[in-house]
């Protein structure tokens, strides 16, 4: 099946270049319909009133950390697509994360390339 | 321990002593010492040069002026790289607001023109990745940096202010080398000012 590219995207983080990057990096990729978060708790709240069908996040964010928001919405029972992008590459975080139910995980920096192959992944090939 | 000895330890459980009273205690239980007996001489000997240890820490703190650590130099050490960061957040998000205008401009051109600068464009927002990490980084420094500052704080507090440098004395850093470099936000001048005050001279 194809990929929609129109499919609503939210990426989490609490620095903004960050999202800048991930946002435009998508935007080149054909993704159109992308959301911004800067912390656990409004990304819930965009979550809770949103279809998103795929969710970006970074781990080190406070008070809520990329992990805790996972944990909760799996949690919640949603199977939302979601990736951890981070600079957190100890095994036992990413096992962690693994456990938590995230679907796949990019180490910062990352270039573009990686980025694609990581949605790919998830998403299935475009 | 009889019942009048654990009241005793029961009240004093859990309780933080300054160095002054560490000192009197240990002087008091040396009082009433028996000098005489070969076993308590012994603890009467390691006593005083406890109290001897305490007292000189009390001088190498005062002469380390650890309020001038805690008040002057982590805090201008902190903000400092709390500048970093946002300077270099601010200049990412010039060069990523230039890319973004590349890009727009990108799409009107046909190929191979669009994709080399796409690719260009590209390449460009990954190195911009550099902000996030060295931001993450600086601002670890930074929380080590206040928790040292809270640790000199504590042990200040627990050896007392006698001999620390007053805060008046506190201006003069020993960063002379510094004083012409990059000033924080509200410090030193504008280019405007710098201008104008230059155009006086003319």
């Amino acid at each position: 099946m194809a990929v929609d590219k129109n499919m609503n995207i939210l990426v989490v983080d609490d620095y903004q270049t960050m999202i800048r990057i991930i946002r435009n990096l998508l935007k080149q990729l054909g993704f159109v319909n992308i959301d911004e978060a800067t912390d656990g708790g409004a990304a819930i709240e965009k979550i809770g009133v949103k279809a998103y069908g795929l969710i970006i996040s970074d781990w080190n964010m406070e008070p809520m950390t990329g992990l805790d928001l996972l944990k909760k919405v799996r949690g919640d029972g949603n199977k939302i697509p979601f990736i951890m992008v981070t600079a957190e590459s100890k095994t036992e975080n990413v096992l962690a994360a693994r456990e938590a139910g995230v679907n796949n995980y990019i180490v910062k920096p990352f270039n573009a390339d990686t980025l694609k192959t990581k949605l790919a992944s998830v998403l299935g090939d475009f | 321990m009889n019942a009048s000895q654990q009241a005793a330890a029961e009240q004093f459980k859990d309780r933080a002593y300054s160095r002054k009273e560490v000192v009197e205690i240990i002087r008091s239980v040396l009082g009433t010492i028996d000098r005489d007996s070969e076993p308590t001489a012994k603890l009467h000997q390691e006593l005083t040069t406890l109290v001897a240890y305490i007292d000189g820490m009390r001088t190498e703190l005062a002469q380390l002026r650890s309020i001038e650590i805690s008040h002057n130099h982590i805090p201008a050490a902190s903000d400092e790289l709390d500048a970093v960061v946002d300077e270099t957040a601010k200049a990412t998000g010039t060069i990523m607001d230039a890319c973004e205008k590349i890009g727009e401009l990108a799409g009107g051109l046909s190929p191979p023109f669009s994709t080399e600068l796409a690719n260009a464009v590209t390449s460009v927002y990954e190195a911009c990745g550099f902000q996030d990490i060295t931001g993450q980084r600086i601002t670890k420094v930074v929380k080590t940096l206040k928790h040292i500052e809270n640790k000199v704080t504590e042990i200040i507090s627990a050896f007392g202010h006698a001999g620390q440098m007053t805060v008046s004395g506190m201006i003069d850093r020993d960063d002379k080398k510094l004083l012409n470099g990059p000033q924080l936000k509200g410090n030193g001048s504008s280019q405007e000012e710098i201008d104008k005050l230059l155009a006086g001279f003319d």
